[in-house]
């Protein structure tokens, strides 16, 4: 279980003017499920398209299950399932017909792959469009459909690129435990999000990109204990002048004011007594408290503090994001 | 970035496949074309160039040029069938260049560089599907044609013969098709290969009316053009009048080698440089 099925060293790629990747590191062990988290455009797609050797790096080393992915891709497409962003499926094809041309297209028999397909459809529940043409599928099914695609041939390595992106909360749920029972078989996951929540529930391991770099990397909760830094929220009985200058020198940084001066809200250092401290500093100056709420930092604290940037939530088009689209725009721009 | 992409080792030392390999390559190839035959099946209405066109053709042209054209020891329908023939299957072509450059764009493009199949399958299916449906636009034409009043004066053999080559030619330039398609920016620049390229190429031959006819620069375009040994050499094969008989071009002299000769050679060009293009067109 030691061995790294997913190894990354110093990755580079560019695509004309935009560096996509600059000297990215991690790994994954086998059996072990690697998030993936970044803002837009931060790298991820490259990342995994480097990976599915869909792309060449401009430098550094990439291997997947121990396979050089430049010097041996045919190799290295042997191990892997991919689901990536878009452009996987065929849209003429029934979601069964898709599922039994990328089987053959592994090298299964014909029979095999219908056996395999009828069983992947039933885990995603889509038996009952198994023979309705893709064009017509709904943007969830055609994720599930997806990621189904991408585990037709048992790859030990599975790459899933935004799985769940634009997925209905159930849809969402199906995708989670389908990775679970992959993992169960001893399968490898890359899995890129934007969702914490999601990383959170399925990663043993985040590693966190923006613009090409990797800024931390570790499990969810060394990531949570690594930002020291806790939020606090004050609510006052009405808004009051001299609230900000009152708390201002005991929290970090700029004090935010909301609700018409009734919130208040900064980043504050987890000292003891600090909730005891503000509502004394307020009550000396003469200002009603209502509530007041010291949160322990969560992951999305976490990524903001690291990239400045808060988490997309719930955009199924991400027109920053290095997708096959800016791919091609970006490689349209570099030939002419 | 073309320079880089044509000098990266794509394939530093490519052994040849053993014959497990070339197996597998049938069955990556078959998977393909079965692929592509699907979407035919979805989409009749583009299948029309193949089914209703060549019907079109062969009878605006049979009974509207047909009493305008003296041919020489025969009639217009004998002559013109073989032109036929090789209008709407050189013209299909269009198709190949469309659906590949569609294939680059929606396809499923990005799923099947991941997967560990023969990669040239993409092209190599989708032409064989291509010449299953230009096999069904022969049989069309050649019943259409029985319909109106044509008739071959040969035996079986050289009668097969004859559709054979203008389908051999069919298949060596739909790979010229594919490297369009491969070359186009959308699917919709591809088509414009139709009427640039394919309609010019059809017209200026001895399809439609000998090439006596037409201006003396122009004859000589004409009598060198692949499309008019292919043409000549189905008529000499069918025992049907063949006007071209009478030019001292060379090819003219000898339909039958040029057409499988301009065959070969476009084969032999287009299909590797369509591998190449495609490999430097998925390249990132």
């Amino acid at each position: 279980m030691d061995r790294d099925m997913i190894e990354v060293e110093e990755l580079t790629k560019s695509y004309g003017e935009t560096q996509a990747l600059a000297g990215v590191d991690f790994s994954v062990p086998a059996g072990r499920v690697l998030g993936l988290l970044g803002p837009n455009g931060a790298g991820k797609t490259t990342a995994v398209r480097v990976l599915t050797t869909l792309a060449r790096p401009d430098g550094g080393r990439a291997a997947v299950a121990g396979v050089d992915v430049v010097r041996h891709p045919a190799e290295v497409r042997r191990h892997i399932g991919v689901a990536a962003q878009d452009a996987t499926l065929d849209p003429l094809l029934t979601g069964r017909q898709n599922l039994v041309l990328v089987g053959e297209l592994s090298a299964m028999t014909g029979h095999l792959a219908k056996e395999r397909a009828t069983e992947l459809l039933a885990r995603f529940e889509l038996t009952d469009a198994a023979n309705r043409v893709v064009k017509g599928y709904s943007g969830g099914m055609r994720r599930r459909l997806d990621v189904a695609a991408s585990l037709m041939a048992h790859p030990p390595v599975l790459f899933l690129d935004e799985p769940t992106t634009g997925l209905d909360p159930a849809s969402r749920q199906r995708v989670w435990e389908a990775v679970r029972q992959l993992l169960a078989d001893g399968v490898t996951v890359l899995l890129t999000t934007q969702y914490l929540e999601e990383a959170d529930a399925l990663a043993d391991r985040i590693v966190v990109i923006d613009r090409g770099r990797v800024v931390a990397d570790g499990t969810p909760r060394e990531l949570k204990a690594a930002s020291r830094g806790a939020r606090l929220e004050v609510s006052l009985a009405a808004p009051s002048p001299d609230a900000v200058a009152t708390i201002a020198p005991l929290v970090n940084g700029a004090v935010q004011v909301s609700d018409g001066g009734r919130r208040l809200g900064a980043g504050v250092d987890l000292t003891p007594g600090l909730a005891t401290s503000i509502v004394r500093a307020l009550d000396g100056a003469g200002i009603l408290v209502d509530n007041v709420e010291v949160r322990q930092p969560s992951l999305d604290d976490v990524f903001f503090a690291l990239t400045g940037d808060h988490i997309d939530d719930g955009t199924a088009d991400d027109p920053h994001d290095l997708g096959s689209d800016g791919v091609d725009r970006a490689l349209e721009g570099a030939r002419t | 970035m073309t320079t880089a992409a044509a000098a990266l080792p794509v394939a530093v030392a490519r052994p040849r496949p053993s014959s497990a390999g070339m197996a597998r390559r049938v069955h990556d190839v078959w998977s393909m074309t079965r692929r592509s035959l699907v979407h035919i099946s979805r989409e009749p209405m583009q299948l029309s160039d193949v089914t209703l066109q060549p019907v079109l053709f062969t009878v605006l042209f049979v009974y509207i040029f047909g009493g305008g054209i003296p041919i020489p020891h025969g009639s217009y329908k004998d002559f013109v069938l073989a032109g036929m023939l090789a209008l709407n299957l050189v013209t299909s072509t269009m198709g190949t260049a469309v659906g590949v450059s569609t294939d680059l764009h929606e396809g499923m493009i990005d799923r099947i560089r991941s997967l560990p199949m023969w990669r040239a399958s993409v092209l190599v299916g989708r032409s064989v599907a291509d010449l299953i449906t230009s096999c069904l636009c022969a049989l069309i034409v050649g019943v259409t044609g029985l319909a109106v009043g044509w008739r071959p004066a040969a035996g079986l053999a050289p009668i097969v013969g004859g559709f054979a080559l203008v389908l051999l030619f069919t298949y060596a330039l739909s790979w010229i098709a594919t490297c369009v398609g491969l070359n186009s920016k959308s699917p919709e620049s591809a088509a414009s290969f139709g009427f640039i390229v394919l309609f010019p190429l059809a017209f200026i031959s001895n399809a439609m009316i000998p090439t006596q006819h037409m201006p003396g620069w122009l004859q000589a375009v004409a009598n060198w053009n692949p499309v008019s040994a292919v043409t000549a050499a189905a008529r000499h094969l069918w025992g049907n009048p063949n006007p071209s008989a009478a030019v001292h071009a060379w090819p003219m002299q000898h339909p039958v080698v040029a057409a499988v000769g301009w065959s070969l050679l476009i084969l032999a060009v287009a299909a590797p440089l369509a591998a190449r293009l495609f490999r430097r067109r998925t390249i990132e």
